[in-house]
């Protein structure tokens, strides 16, 4: 194992990074492969030019709400850590974890990934999904295969449809409550980080 | 009351007259009663003339009777009918079919038919060779389960699938032909002339997993999505696999020696039949899909294309011999995406009821089937050979769920607890293709009649014994559940938002996995396929089509509240508003006037329900006698079909009568 305990030095703070997010030695090497890889200047650290550089990103259809949550205004650089702790988000659920009072939820609870999710149509950060940013969404996401016409029932009917307290914006509570039936687990992981 | 006071005095008189009445009050049974009376009384036919006498004057027949032209078709379709008749009567006591599956029941009606049949002497009617089966009664099952598989769950987890169809068979066939061998060796079996070659061809007959019942039972406990769709696959696709080992290890039964050469062919033979079995599908997917793009003039014929190009996949992957149970489940895989956006939505029901009506025909006729000749086949009973069998095949399944999961674990997003894996293991009940194989063993076999015997007792087994105890079994050890209830446009938003969420977490990570090459056939699909084989090729999302599906069904429910003159109510849209601020009030009232009717119509629904489980059970009986009858006819045995055709009336009369 000495090989790979040197690798992990070249990592700095690893293993506090492992032990927060539960990611094993390998997943920390491989994504620190990855950030070395993106980061093409050697900085140190990300920007957004790094992001936007990744070409199949470009195509995402919510390709620039993703960048969104690693670099945004107020932290226009990323470094390794805060890299790693948004990448903890998707992680397959430990089973074995068991909460206990004081521990810190961990990263890659449901709760936290649906605060990701929500995170993603809140772009304002105003704690609602509203009406107009509901439409941008899914504006994004269905580009031109709709009329504006139809557009706005689909919102409409998605807004009446969860909006319990109707006060005409999705809280996090009823985004949550009209996920629950979703096995969200298994949507919001990917089996690389496991 | 009168109508059958008056019956009762007719029945001592001559029976034309019960023609008379029967004629006037159009019962149903009417025909069948004229051709029954009518046979009894058949006019004598004229002698023929004897030569260089004067001929006599025959008279013109008024009624003649010509059975032999019409026999098959007529006793296929009364085989149908019965069976069917079976059914209907399954479902009218409910609680039946929750605890045992419809195919012990269908297996049960059919082992008493068999029983009745076999103490008239009767044979079953000779259906079960081999062309028979493969070509007519089995493409229709199959269609079916392809065309109603659930395509995304299915392409999330096919690398699962194929892993257990075809390296979990292959483990089944080896281990348990091996372990038959070396039971073979011990002399008090007595079974020491059976050689590795045909051990290893029983064992690939046996393996073949047909999980109907357990499907069924799936559904309703509603297991996880993951569980579900790996039972489902690995049961189409290993029948692919165990046609190709039941043939490969017929040709090699009758070789003196095998050589590893041949061993290397038959490998290759296998990615063969599998390759090209999915490739003709695909092919004859495309051609129908593209033929439907022309069809919006002739709407009525359009279902017949879905039919006749998977039917002539299937032919043509038997004309080649690879596997036509691949081809045509790629076929309606790939067929259904596309055509069902560009035929009407009429055809698309038809479509979708035929289908599931001729599958459902093929299968009852084929469980009934496995009925009847059980017991009108002679049988060679061994039992250590046919206990070890089963033995054997529970033991090395459980061996090879195990040890496969273990291997294919790691590469799963989700991967199977201990719980999944015993549903897995449990839920590998055999059915229908080992019968069909079974019988198509060649004759040259000596232990042919013992091979027969052993897969008919292993099918019956665990279709009776673990299609009875696996939902019970479910609950108890609460497999993981799955809540498919997704039917909200919020719920498809989100879950279409995660999916762009983590294909771009991977581009992000540089990994690929199923999103990545999801993605690609997706802007594949919409750029070069959609536009080719779809007349009105604008690319629809999923929410859009489920926004639609949600509105129609929305717009229904509003019509049918509206009581009253339709052409009154208002339009759609004020009506939703209106729904929207209506509110409590309004849904209180409802509540109390429903429990009343409720309470009104429960009370009159149980003596209706009475009454239809006596007339279902009559209908049963007198179809049952009927059909004895006809038996008893062709073989011009007289006594007999007097015997029940007073039986039969006996029968009309009491129900009429009102007695039960």
């Amino acid at each position: 194992m000495g090989s790979s305990s040197s690798r992990l030095d070249r990592v700095p703070g690893a293993k506090d990074l492992m032990e927060e997010t539960g990611f094993s030695e390998t997943n920390i090497l491989c994504l620190y492969d990855r950030f070395e890889v993106l980061d093409r200047e050697e900085r140190g650290y990300l920007r957004l030019e790094d992001f936007e550089a990744i070409q199949q990103l470009a195509v995402n259809p919510i390709g620039d709400r993703i960048i969104g949550a690693f670099v945004f205004p107020g932290r226009e650089t990323l470094d390794f850590p805060s890299f790693v702790r948004v990448l903890a988000h998707f992680r397959p659920t430990d089973t074995t974890w068991s909460r206990s009072g004081s521990q810190p939820e961990p990263a890659n609870s449901r709760t936290r990934k649906l605060r990701f999710a929500f995170s993603l149509y809140d772009q304002d950060g105003d704690g609602k999904i509203s009406r107009a940013e509901l439409t941008e969404m899914l504006q994004a996401m269905l580009g031109m295969q709709v009329t504006d016409e139809q557009l706005q029932s689909i919102v409409g009917r998605a807004i009446q449809e969860a909006d319990l307290d109707r006060d005409g914006a999705i809280s996090f509570d009823e985004f949550k409550k009209s996920v629950e039936k979703v096995d969200i687990d298994h949507k919001m992981s990917t089996r690389f980080l496991r | 009351n009168e109508t059958t006071m008056w019956f009762r005095k007719l029945c001592h008189r001559n029976q034309t007259l019960v023609l008379e009445w029967l004629v006037e009050t159009s019962h149903p049974t009417f025909f069948l009663s004229a051709w029954i009376i009518n046979q009894s009384e058949a006019p004598p036919e004229p002698r023929p003339a004897p030569i260089g006498t004067h001929a006599e004057k025959a008279n013109l027949p008024v009624f003649t009777m010509d059975y032999p032209r019409i026999q098959i078709p007529f006793e296929v379709t009364l085989w149908v009918l019965l069976a069917s008749f079976a059914k209907i009567g399954f479902h009218v006591y409910h609680k039946i079919t929750v605890w045992v599956p419809e195919s012990c029941l269908l297996i049960s009606i059919g082992l008493i038919v068999g029983a009745i049949m076999h103490s008239v002497n009767e044979e079953p009617p000779a259906v079960l060779t081999s062309n028979v089966f493969f070509l007519y009664m089995l493409p229709p099952i199959v269609l079916d389960s392809g065309y109603f598989m659930p395509t995304r769950p299915f392409f999330e987890n096919i690398g699962t699938v194929l892993w257990f169809a075809v390296v979990g068979t292959l483990w089944n066939s080896i281990g348990i032909g091996m372990s038959l061998f070396a039971i073979c060796q011990i002399e008090a079996f007595g079974v020491q002339d059976i050689n590795l070659q045909e051990n290893l061809l029983f064992a690939s007959i046996i393996s073949a997993v047909d999980p109907v019942a357990v499907l069924n039972v799936f559904e309703d406990v509603s297991v996880n999505e993951q569980l579900y769709i790996v039972v489902f696959g690995e049961c189409l696709f290993n029948d692919a696999v165990t046609v190709v080992l039941y043939n490969m290890f017929n040709f090699v039964a009758e070789m003196p020696v095998v050589e590893p050469v041949d061993v290397f062919l038959g490998v290759a033979r296998f990615f063969v039949v599998g390759l090209g079995g999915m490739g003709f599908g695909i092919l004859f997917g495309f051609v129908a899909a593209f033929t439907t793009r022309f069809t919006s003039k002739v709407r009525e014929i359009e279902p017949l294309f879905i039919f006749m190009y998977s039917y002539l996949a299937y032919l043509v992957a038997e004309l080649f011999a690879i596997s036509s149970i691949m081809a045509i489940v790629t076929c309606a895989l790939t067929m259904k995406y596309y055509v069902e956006e560009n035929v009407s939505q009429r055809s698309c029901t038809t479509i979708r009821h035929v289908v599931k009506m001729l599958g459902s025909i093929s299968e009852t006729l084929i469980f009934f089937f496995l009925g009847v000749v059980t017991i009108t086949t002679e049988h060679e009973w061994n039992w250590g050979y046919i206990l070890f069998t089963l033995l054997f095949a529970f033991v090395w399944r459980g061996l090879g769920v195990l040890v496969l999961t273990q291997i294919i674990n790691p590469f799963r997003t989700i991967p199977f607890n201990l719980k999944d894996q015993f549903g897995l293991a449990y839920g590998g009940l055999r059915g229908a293709i080992s019968f069909a194989l079974a019988f198509t063993l060649p004759d040259n076999i000596g232990r042919r009649q013992l091979f027969i015997t052993a897969t008919i007792a292993i099918i019956l087994f665990t279709v009776f014994l673990q299609g009875i105890s696996i939902r019970p079994l479910i609950e108890l050890i609460n497999v993981r559940r799955t809540n498919r209830n997704l039917d909200t446009i919020n719920a498809e938003i989100h879950c279409r938002l995660m999916e762009h969420t983590i294909a771009g977490i991977e581009d992000l990570c540089g990994q690929w996995s199923h999103f990545y090459w999801k993605d690609k056939f997706m802007k594949f699909n919409n750029r070069i396929l959609r536009r080719i084989l779809i007349r009105d090729s604008r690319a629809e999302s999923s929410i859009v089509a489920l926004y639609k599906k949600l509105e129609l069904q929305n717009a229904m429910e509003i019509l049918d509240t509206v009581s009253g003159d339709i052409s009154a109510a208002p339009s759609i849209v004020s009506l939703y508003e209106e729904k929207k601020n209506a509110g409590k009030p309004k849904k209180m009232f409802l509540a109390a006037d429903l429990r009343n009717m409720h309470d009104i119509l429960s009370k009159n629904m149980y003596k209706i329900r009475q009454r239809v489980r006596s007339g279902i059970i009559w209908i049963i009986f007198l179809a049952l006698l009927l059909f004895i009858y006809m038996f008893s006819l062709i073989t011009q045995s007289n006594t007999v079909s007097h015997f029940f055709m007073h039986l039969y009336f006996c029968g009309l009369c009491c129900k009429l009568s009102g007695r039960t």
